[in-house]
């Protein structure tokens, strides 16, 4: 655990610069540039707003917001998770050339997404005061609520970062297991009003995306104080799972090297 | 030669692969007996101590494990036993392309790299200008590095290393980097680095010249086994005979 402070001290930076270079390098060559993280997530909502708006006639209030919000949690965990199966085949010229710790790597990939997520809060803020959403004090809420996204997909990325180097097809089976857990998780319709009641503490309270997503729009949306309960149980269990996770990979990393 | 405190010391060091093949799902759906481990033992029970200062070469055929052993003295694998001290030195493994991104231009990679390898980004910025110019490439340092020519590249990776000074450095066949004028450069380089007597160098290399010039002190491997460790007057013309 000591260990883990000190690398972090020790690589923050370069964790850091790395995200940037690579925000850099990703809108190098495209013609609008980082314009391309707002437009994609916007376009996202306007279609999931048309199909779930228009043609299943779905009823929340603020409705496109509510979709956006969803959307903006939503990528950052499934990107993280996505990119870090293959984190360490597509870093080889980095871990087979210098001692790096290894979730550094992970730590980079989340200021990389994490810097989009905010780009997008920012259209979020922008679309509050456009739909002129009253905001209360219930907002700092978000503060706790997304400790807890970054906890619980830091601990996902350990895990599957290590499994990851092994297993090859992990990533198909991933690839599944996402689109189950975007179902599941209540993107564009809402889990409270939309499922069988018994149906809803069960996901409320075992899928922590479910969670999250939905104490987000509390606060942001219905100026309602989110279960926080819930959120810190899952905030202590993301941190139990993570630290196991970079036990895990402290033992493992050599090997890594070996096998890629 | 006065007696010098020890930079490296390497003590009974085994590396093995175990066949730690990545496997998929299905694979290990139908071997769910247990798959017998093949150990391949790459580095097997070596010991040497290299005191501060000295350069240390190593050679021998193609997979004989002394990219291996660099390796772990790196700190990439650690030893599946024995240990390696560096005693606290900071340590650089000399290789060609660590760390670039190719979207990105040669001094953004210049300061990727720096930071790979530990230092800070403002001492990186103050030799910024040293390593462009040893590079020699000129106006492509703005440019993309996935422009770059093969040579270019690895002149600017040698580059790098070269100038971003560690106090042990570990240098694996990259002397036959770029065109003439280039190796000339770095291969003085090399030598003006070498002359610092606080320097602890460790090379691989397959070049008689190089291994003859530079070296104090020469290891021959084969098979992860030294066969022959002395003054490399005494090692080359039995590995020169050994390998017609």
């Amino acid at each position: 655990m000591k260990r883990f402070w000190k690398d972090l001290k020790g690589h923050y930076k370069y964790a850091l610069y790395a995200a940037k270079s690579e925000l850099k390098s990703e809108v190098a060559n495209s013609y609008l540039n980082w314009i391309w993280w707002v437009l994609e997530p916007f376009c996202f909502m306007l279609i999931y707003s048309f199909i779930f708006g228009v043609v299943f006639n779905a009823k929340e209030q603020y409705f496109s917001v509510f979709i956006f919000v969803g959307l903006t949690a939503w990528d950052f965990f499934s990107r993280c998770l996505n990119q870090s199966v293959k984190l360490m085949k597509n870093n080889k010229s980095i871990v087979t050339k210098v001692y790096i710790p290894k979730f550094i790597l992970l730590i980079s990939k989340m200021f990389f997404n994490g810097y989009k997520m905010m780009i997008q809060f920012f259209i979020i803020a922008v679309m509050v005061i456009y739909f002129r959403i009253p905001i209360t004090w219930n907002i700092i809420f978000i503060i706790p609520i997304l400790i807890t996204l970054f906890v619980v997909t830091f601990a996902c990325m350990t895990h599957l970062m290590h499994y990851g180097v092994f297993v090859q097809d992990l990533a198909n089976v991933v690839t599944i297991g996402l689109r189950m857990v975007f179902y599941m998780t209540g993107i564009f319709y809402n889990i409270e009003k939309r499922l069988p009641p018994k149906y809803i503490g069960l996901l409320m309270k075992a899928n922590p995306m479910a969670l999250i997503l939905s104490s987000l729009r509390k606060c942001i949306l219905y100026s309602q104080t989110p279960d926080m309960k819930w959120i810190l149980i899952w905030c202590v269990i993301g941190i139990i799972v993570a630290a196991f996770g970079v036990r895990k990979i402290y033992k493992n990393e050599n090997s890594y090297v070996k096998v890629i | 030669m006065e007696e010098r405190k020890s930079a490296i010391s390497v003590r009974n060091v085994c590396i093995d692969y175990k066949s730690l093949k990545s496997s998929s799902i299905k694979q290990s759906f139908f071997k769910l007996k247990k798959v017998e481990q093949e150990v391949f033992h790459a580095v097997r029970n070596v010991s040497f101590e290299v005191p501060e200062g000295q350069i240390l070469g190593i050679t021998g055929k193609n997979g004989s494990g002394k990219s291996t052993m660099l390796r772990a003295i790196a700190g990439i694998f650690s030893a599946d036993s024995g240990e390696i001290d560096l005693h606290g030195h900071t340590i650089s493994l000399l290789s060609i392309g660590v760390g670039f991104k190719n979207e990105l231009s040669g001094r953004e990679n210049i300061i990727l790299s720096g930071m790979l390898l530990g230092f800070s980004k403002e001492f990186i910025l103050e030799k910024m200008p040293e390593i462009i110019e040893f590079s020699g490439i000129g106006n492509f340092i703005d440019m993309p590095v996935r422009t770059y020519s093969s040579g270019m590249y690895s002149k600017l990776a040698f580059s790098i290393t070269a100038i971003l000074e560690t106090e042990i450095m570990l240098i694996d066949e990259v002397l036959s980097v770029g065109d003439q004028k280039f190796r000339k450069k770095s291969y003085n380089k090399m030598k003006e680095l070498i002359s610092n007597r606080d320097r602890t160098v460790v090379i691989v290399s397959h070049s008689m010249t190089t291994l003859e010039d530079l070296c104090d002190q020469l290891i021959w491997m084969h098979d992860g086994e030294i066969i022959m460790y002395d003054k490399p007057e005494i090692v080359l013309p039995v590995y020169k005979d050994f390998m017609r």
